[in-house]
């Protein structure tokens, strides 16, 4: 009984983490991209919740608490933060425009179920069929990272990815030890602390966060 | 065991490397330094050469040095094919090293020392002899690198000069390119033999692909260091940047190493019976184009380092000429005239190393005396040099294939066995052989033509310039290092019938037959290498002929007290001319630039230069600029594509951020999708 929950609530996280990946590559504005990679956090937070309760693993009640925390208000509030205090455009630039990026995420994802066909048919695990999904995810924050202009936007699509490998663990094999876990989390944690001082810098310097602006000037 | 002829050869390596360790520790006394690099170097000379003299008549020896790596030791062999080598080797190091100890001394009194060639000098001796000794594919590579890269230090001697140093780039490029390639030849005999050492790989069984794939490497690899028509372009800048004596030594005998490099390989540890039927074809066409296209472009050089090169690009396509008859009638199954084949190109070989070493120390001699390689300013240098100028007339008569010296036996026999072509079945080869052997003939007759211009205008007429006016004779040694080859042009070409008896047991070893029968020792006169009722020649005669007819000219133009009138020079009989209405190095060539103009594709450049109006003309330019056909028409647009490739890639390097991303992106869907699969 327990295990067909289980499958189903994850499941159902599952599409849920694909459609906020699919919605971060669809969004105009960068406030609801941020809005959006929030929600990314909170999902993952209570896929990590409904694992604990249904399998009981105690340190996983704390693994999720650390992601609501730190992914789903933590780190959006300081790129919300950099984006005001900087002046970012308030536009996403794509480099391939929308419909076409959406074309692409969609071969993708197709790509990814037929690449994890063989290793869910091995699977024994009751969440076979999210892993996937998981690296459909990891995909597509790459692809939000190579389409898309703003180094602001790049590094939410880095985090998106850190989001996936983090949900593909906990839907996988239950979440990982917790000292790795929290060694992640911390390294996320700095990682953005680094990426805003670099921004910083770089408005500094090149007076822009667009990334063929700043290729510009540092060639001449 | 270690017989006489092994022990003799290894000694005049010891001496090279003698000379070589010795070399920087005198450094500080040049003169002594200078005596002593260039008599070592003459000693291993002569004990090369008498290496070579025993090897050919001995059986052969075998000697493994204690020395390489931990489990190869260097394996030494002296056996016909390397003996004669040895020989050659021997025949000219012997006089350049005589050359040497004079025309140092001027590099000391120019340069102040000779450190960088007393070291190198002897390593590019030691190279060579070591190259021709080795018996396994480790020693060979070992001394060919050594051969290599000291001939690169020894072309860049004066390095102070920025043509020197790209002649010497383009020299070290090519030579390791050419490197690489003979390593792939020797890796395809390994993978067959399952060993480095020759005695394995003449053994070995190959297949038909192996063994081609063999033959393709070599014949690229060694013919970019023989300077085989389209791989040549090092050569005439290498050769004219480099020090007389040093060019004589690298066109003289680093030619034919790389000559020897392909026997050995081809001949001897690939085999006759596996030959494929169009290698000796490729051969033959890579000889018959390096003889015409060599000797064509040397017409047209004034820088007479630059001319004698392309000379040599000339003679080793001869020398080729007769190996790829050899091989061709080799494989159709007629030993006999492929030993006679052989013996040509071996006989060419030697020969070579003896009149183009000697025209390189002629040309050494005739720079230190007017301090200048171009031909156009010099001129009437016969009056002032009168020992340098009889040595290059030799040399020159030599080289362009008259009797009674020894350039005329080695192209007639390469004729003779051309002309045994009607014995071929193969239609194809029928009549590729007389192809070869008419651009053979046309070469003979532009050889001579080029040869008479260097002499006419080097040493005849009047002196072009002021320094040619007041040009003074070299000293003795460089005189004696000139003599010994004469001599030796001499001797070669009067007493054929006794040499060829020697060289034979070349043929004897690879192709396992022999001209006994056709070429008699005991008829000491007259040389038949066919049949007696066929082609026979006896050159003591025809010097004996030529001498008598000289006698009677000279008796019917000085004799019985007949006047002489001296009128002059040049000017047949009419008033005096200067030394600029001469006929010069380029308005002798000229008609044959007009003639062969497809082939040099000649660049004009013509202007007028106007004063303050356009009817006051300031000053006309005309030049006409002959480059290397092959180097423009295959290096240039060569080049010019992989830059053009290289340009795009780094293009594409240039990307922004963006692109690294989507190149790492692919490789992991594609490398994702592999695994799938």
């Amino acid at each position: 009984m327990d295990d067909v929950m289980l499958q189903e609530a994850i499941s159902v996280a599952a599409s849920l983490m694909l459609l906020i990946s699919f919605a971060l590559l669809a969004q105009h504005r960068l406030l609801s991209v941020l809005h959006w990679f929030a929600a990314q956090g909170v999902v993952l937070a209570l896929t990590t919740l409904l694992v604990a309760v249904i399998s009981g693993h105690y340190e996983l009640y704390f693994s999720a608490l650390m992601t609501l925390l730190l992914k789903g208000a933590l780190l959006p509030w300081l790129l919300w933060r950099i984006i005001r205090k900087m002046h970012v455009h308030r536009e996403v630039e794509p480099l391939v425009n929308m419909p076409v990026t959406m074309l692409i995420a969609l071969t993708l994802v197709l790509i990814c179920f037929y690449v994890a066909l063989p290793i869910e048919r091995m699977s024994q695990l009751v969440t076979h069929n999210t892993l996937a999904i998981a690296m459909a995810t990891v995909f597509l924050g790459m692809l939000m990272m190579i389409t898309r202009k703003k180094a602001i936007t790049q590094v939410i699509g880095f985090l998106s990815i850190e989001n996936a490998l983090f949900f593909t663990a906990v839907g996988a094999t239950h979440g990982m030890p917790m000292i790795v876990e929290l060694g992640v989390a911390f390294d996320v944690l700095i990682a953005a602390i680094i990426f805003g001082l670099f921004f910083t810098h770089m408005r500094n310097t090149f007076d822009s966060l667009d990334l063929d602006v700043i290729q510009e000037k540092s060639k001449r | 065991m270690i017989d006489s002829a092994l022990l003799l050869a290894i000694s005049a390596m010891a001496t090279c490397l003698f000379a070589a360790l010795l070399s920087p520790c005198i450094g500080r006394f040049p003169a002594l330094q200078r005596l002593s690099v260039s008599l070592l170097l003459a000693a291993s000379g002569a004990l090369a050469m008498a290496a070579g003299l025993f090897g050919l008549n001995d059986s052969e020896a075998v000697m493994t040095l204690p020395i390489g790596l931990p489990w190869l030791p260097m394996h030494l062999h002296l056996d016909a094919l390397s003996a004669f080598f040895m020989l050659t080797i021997g025949i000219l190091l012997l006089p350049v090293g005589i050359y040497s100890v004079g025309y140092l001394k001027e590099i000391v009194a120019k340069n102040g020392s000779i450190q960088q060639m007393g070291l190198f000098l002897p390593l590019f001796a030691l190279g060579m002899q070591g190259v021709v000794l080795a018996d396994d594919a480790y020693t060979f590579m070992v001394f060919w690198e050594i051969m290599s890269l000291a001939s690169y230090f020894l072309v860049t001697f004066e390095h102070e000069n920025e043509a020197t140093r790209k002649a010497g780039f383009l020299y070290l490029l090519m030579a390791h390119l050419a490197g690489l390639l003979i390593l792939g030849a020797f890796s395809v005999l390994y993978a067959a033999a399952g060993d480095f050492s020759f005695v394995a790989m003449r053994n070995a069984e190959l297949s038909p692909g192996m063994a081609t794939a063999a033959f393709l490497l070599a014949a690229f690899g060694f013919g970019m260091k023989a300077g085989v028509v389209p791989l040549h372009v090092w050569l005439p800048d290498a050769h004219s940047a480099a020090p007389s004596n040093v060019s004589a030594l690298m066109s003289g005998i680093m030619l034919k190493v790389a000559i020897f490099g392909f026997m050995r390989l081809i001949w001897d540890l690939v085999g006759m019976h596996e030959f494929a039927w169009w290698w000796g074809a490729l051969v033959l066409a890579a000889g018959s184009s390096s003889a015409i296209t060599g000797i064509l472009m040397a017409l047209q050089q004034h820088d007479l380092k630059r001319l004698l090169a392309y000379s040599s690009v000339e003679n080793v396509g001869i020398i080729l000429i007769g190996i790829g008859m050899a091989m061709t009638f080799a494989a159709s199954g007629h030993p006999l005239i492929a030993v006679l084949g052989m013996i040509a190109a071996l006989y060419h070989t030697i020969n070579h190393a003896l009149f183009k070493g000697m025209l390189f120390m002629g040309a050494g001699a005739v720079m230190h005396a007017t301090g200048s390689r171009d031909m156009e300013s010099m001129g009437g240098l016969i009056h002032r040099m009168p020992a340098t100028a009889v040595f290059v007339l030799i040399a020159c008569i030599s080289i362009s294939g008259l009797p009674p010296f020894n350039g005329f036996v080695s192209e007639w026999l390469t004729f003779q066995t051309a002309l045994l072509t009607p014995h071929l079945e193969n239609t194809l080869l029928a009549a590729l052989i007389p192809f070869s052997a008419s651009m053979l003939a046309l070469a003979g007759a532009l050889a001579a033509a080029c040869f008479v211009k260097l002499f006419g205008i080097v040493f005849q007429g009047q002196a072009r310039s002021t320094a040619a006016a007041q040009a003074h004779e070299v000293d003795g040694w460089m005189k004696a290092g000139m003599a010994i080859p004469a001599l030796f042009c001499l001797l070669l070409g009067v007493l054929p019938t006794l040499f060829i008896p020697l060289i034979e047991s070349v043929p004897q070893m690879l192709i396992h037959a022999s001209l006994a029968g056709s070429v008699q020792p005991e008829n000491w006169l007259w040389l038949t290498p066919v049949s007696a009722d066929r082609a026979s020649y006896a050159a003591p005669m025809m010097l004996f002929g030529m001498l008598i007819l000289a006698a009677l000219i000279y008796w019917r133009l000085h004799g019985r007290g007949k006047r002489i009138l001296r009128s002059a020079v040049w000017s047949c009989g009419h008033a005096p001319l200067n030394p600029r209405m001469q006929y010069t190095s380029t308005s002798y060539s000229q008609p044959l630039k007009r003639i062969f103009s497809g082939a040099y594709l000649p660049e004009v450049h013509e202007g007028t230069r106007y004063g303050v109006h356009p009817l006051v003309v300031h000053s006309v330019v005309y030049a006409v600029h002959i480059g290397d056909l092959f180097y423009r028409r295959l290096y240039l647009p060569v080049g010019r594509i992989t830059q053009a490739i290289a340009d795009r890639l780094a293009h594409e390097h240039e990307r922004g951020m963006h692109a690294y991303l989507a190149y790492i992106f692919s490789t992991i869907l594609l490398l994702l999708l592999w695994v799938v699969q």
